[in-house]
């Protein structure tokens, strides 16, 4: 009452003063909007622009700040056919999406026991998942290092592929888990009512429902797996048998610099992760904090 | 008949969050029916709860085999005085045997006495607070600036989230080529205009500023689309109600906005904190810890003393491992605090 009262006396005291309607705002409020946020999409976006334009440009022009100088594939000619870019994306495939597969196929499971039963040995099992997930490299690289050459696995793909399931399998199992919090637990109760046991309410109705979840969980891991540098970097010697993230670093050291190839091989990995990415990305958030999120 | 599941994951308080809950087979024994107390403990509970434990077989097997040896394996070798040259070997056909000793504690008295260890830890936290707060910050202000009608929309949240779509690894080549001290894209701007040339990743300042900047870079897109989800799930009946209270613009962040996001907030800087904090990639591929060790976090720094400096440092490497891992358990705690705060419940 009151407050309307001054309201209206308001408008009547400054007749000036326009009252826009919720949601709208003056021309000065958009153009400090859409001059913002345009900053900071050009810092978003130069980077990986330079990164286009520059493997576009002749290794000897790799610095040149113009835009289009002397346009050449001649990089991406080097990349493919004189060194060992394809063996590495060949590894980089294999160990990656062996992780990936193995790591979402064994943890499937556990993430629905421990979002739908309590049973002894849950807590412990909770709180296991949660820290590997935050183990750093620094804890398990030696021990690993060492267990692996007694194997004979080190600059095998096999080896890297045992090395990453330390990361996959406990970040796999916490997000299958929360996925499976988000599919009504009366889908399970109506399975079982209809007479069938656990393994088949898994198996016959959950996963069918959980692909989607499963495949962003795949997807992720098998990103976090591609970037990984740490355990490449020391596991796997020899030009041949490096993965992506190490063999990029050959391009670049204290002895070479040649920022062609390493510009044009970039470009060959990020575009197809970014496309990917684009797909998923509404799902990766939601399930990174599942759980959490939820209300 | 339907095999009883167990005991619900949450005794039948709130009965929307009831899951699994058992449908009272006495044969089984159901434990909210003593039917079954004369049997042995250990025999009831394995009829009722052997297939969840079929389960989650897969994984603590995986787990014990190949985070659990390592790991005791690890704490073992921290107590030891293994180097690369007194390992267990095969040069050629010959194998020479280990001939590393115990020590007890002393690689931890070493680590904790010398000035290295806090020096890394203080940097570390600085990295990490001044990465987490900067992109959180950052994050949350491009969020509320697109969380309203905007021509244009999608392009910015495209644009924005663009460093996350590219592997990070390839953005960090990337900024290295703009950070070139002599011929950078970065320095030949500043040239001109009329700036002398910055050391980005020669200087131990420049260098401790540029790894922040990158990791920013690249942390901002995961908090702008996490707080936009936090946003668009905040009633929009709420902030009409503040209106016509005649709550401004500022007042309706504060007291809405702001309470709104605290969920969404909080499990968001505590993940990021943790990734910061084991952050190896953006640091050994941006300046190799360098100029001298300045940017070394402590996660990079045990990774060079087990493979970078020579001989070999694997003892001290494993005990750095495990005080890393013990400053880990804390923010273990705290996440699984807060989680316990939003209801979650084991």
């Amino acid at each position: 009452m009151t407050s309307m009262t001054t309201h209206v006396q308001t408008e009547l005291d400054d007749p000036v003063r326009k009252f826009r309607p919720r949601g709208e705002r003056g021309p000065l409020a958009s153009v400090v909007l859409h001059v913002s946020l345009l900053i900071a999409s050009a810092v978003a976006v130069l980077p990986p622009m330079w990164l286009l334009v520059t493997s576009f440009k002749p290794k000897s022009e790799a610095f040149s700040t113009a835009l289009v100088k002397d346009f050449t594939l001649g990089n991406y000619d080097h990349v493919l056919n004189d060194t060992h870019f394809l063996s590495w994306l060949g590894n980089s495939l294999l160990v990656v999406g062996l992780t990936t597969v193995i790591g979402v196929f064994i943890s499937a499971t556990t993430g629905y026991a421990v979002s739908r039963f309590k049973f002894p040995g849950m807590r412990p099992l909770m709180w296991l998942l949660l820290i590997t997930q935050m183990f750093p490299v620094a804890v398990l690289i030696v021990p690993l290092y060492n267990l692996l050459a007694g194997l004979g696995l080190l600059n095998q793909p096999v080896g890297l592929v045992i090395t990453y399931l330390t990361i996959a399998v406990p970040f796999c199992a916490w997000m299958m888990k929360g996925y499976f919090d988000s599919i009504p637990v009366e889908i399970d109760e109506a399975g079982r009512v209809d007479g069938l046991n656990p393994f088949g309410t898994f198996w016959r109705l959950i996963v069918p429902l959980a692909k989607p979840g499963l495949a962003v969980t795949g997807f992720y891991s098998f990103i976090t797996g591609w970037a990984e540098v740490a355990y490449a970097s020391a596991f796997m010697t020899g030009e041949e048998n490096l993965t992506l993230a190490g063999g990029l670093q050959t391009f670049v050291n204290q002895y070479t610099s040649d920022w062609g190839s390493l510009t044009a091989a970039a470009v060959i990995v990020a575009v197809p992760a970014a496309v990917i990415f684009g797909f998923a990305q509404r799902h990766l958030v939601s399930g990174l904090t599942a759980g959490a999120m939820k209300s | 008949m339907a095999v009883d599941t167990g005991r619900p994951v949450v005794r039948a308080a709130d009965a929307k969050r009831v899951r699994g809950r058992g449908h009272g087979d006495a044969k089984n024994g159901d434990p909210k029916n003593p039917g079954g107390r004369n049997q042995g403990r250990l025999r009831r509970s394995l009829a009722t709860h052997w297939y969840a434990w079929c389960m989650v077989a897969p994984v603590v097997a995986v787990i014990g085999v190949i985070v659990g040896y390592p790991l005791v394996r690890g704490i073992y070798l921290s107590t030891t005085n293994a180097t690369e040259a007194n390992v267990e070997r095969h040069i050629g056909v010959n194998h020479i045997p280990a001939t590393y000793e115990s020590v007890g504690l002393d690689n931890y008295t070493a680590i904790l006495t010398d000035g290295v260890f806090w020096d890394r830890l203080g940097w570390t936290v600085v990295w990490t607070v001044s990465c987490v707060a900067l992109s959180f910050a950052l994050g949350l202000a491009l969020a509320t600036m697109l969380n309203r009608k905007l021509a244009g929309r999608s392009f910015y949240r495209m644009a924005l989230i663009l460093p996350w779509a590219v592997p990070a690894f390839v953005s960090v080549f990337t900024w290295r080529l703009l950070f070139n001290e002599k011929n950078g894209i970065l320095n030949q701007l500043l040239a001109g205009g009329g700036i002398d040339a910055i050391p980005w990743l020669n200087d131990p300042t420049w260098a401790k500023l540029s790894v922040i900047t990158v990791n920013v870079w690249l942390g901002v897109p995961f908090m702008l689309v996490a707080m936009l989800g936090g946003l668009q799930s905040i009633p929009g009946e709420l902030y009409e109600a503040a209106e016509m209270d005649g709550a401004g613009p500022w007042q309706r962040f504060r007291h809405i906005t702001l309470p709104g996001l605290r969920t969404v907030g909080s499990t968001v800087v505590l993940i990021s904190g943790i990734w910061t904090f084991n952050m190896f990639p953006v640091i050994f591929l941006l300046t190799r810890g360098g100029p001298g060790d300045a940017t070394e976090i402590l996660v990079t720094y045990a990774y060079r003393l087990s493979f970078v400096v020579s001989p070999r440092d694997f003892s001290g490497s494993a005990a750095w491992g495990v005080l890393i891992l013990l400053l880990l358990s804390f923010f273990a705690v705290i996440y699984r605090r807060a989680l316990r705060k939003q209801g979650e419940v084991w």
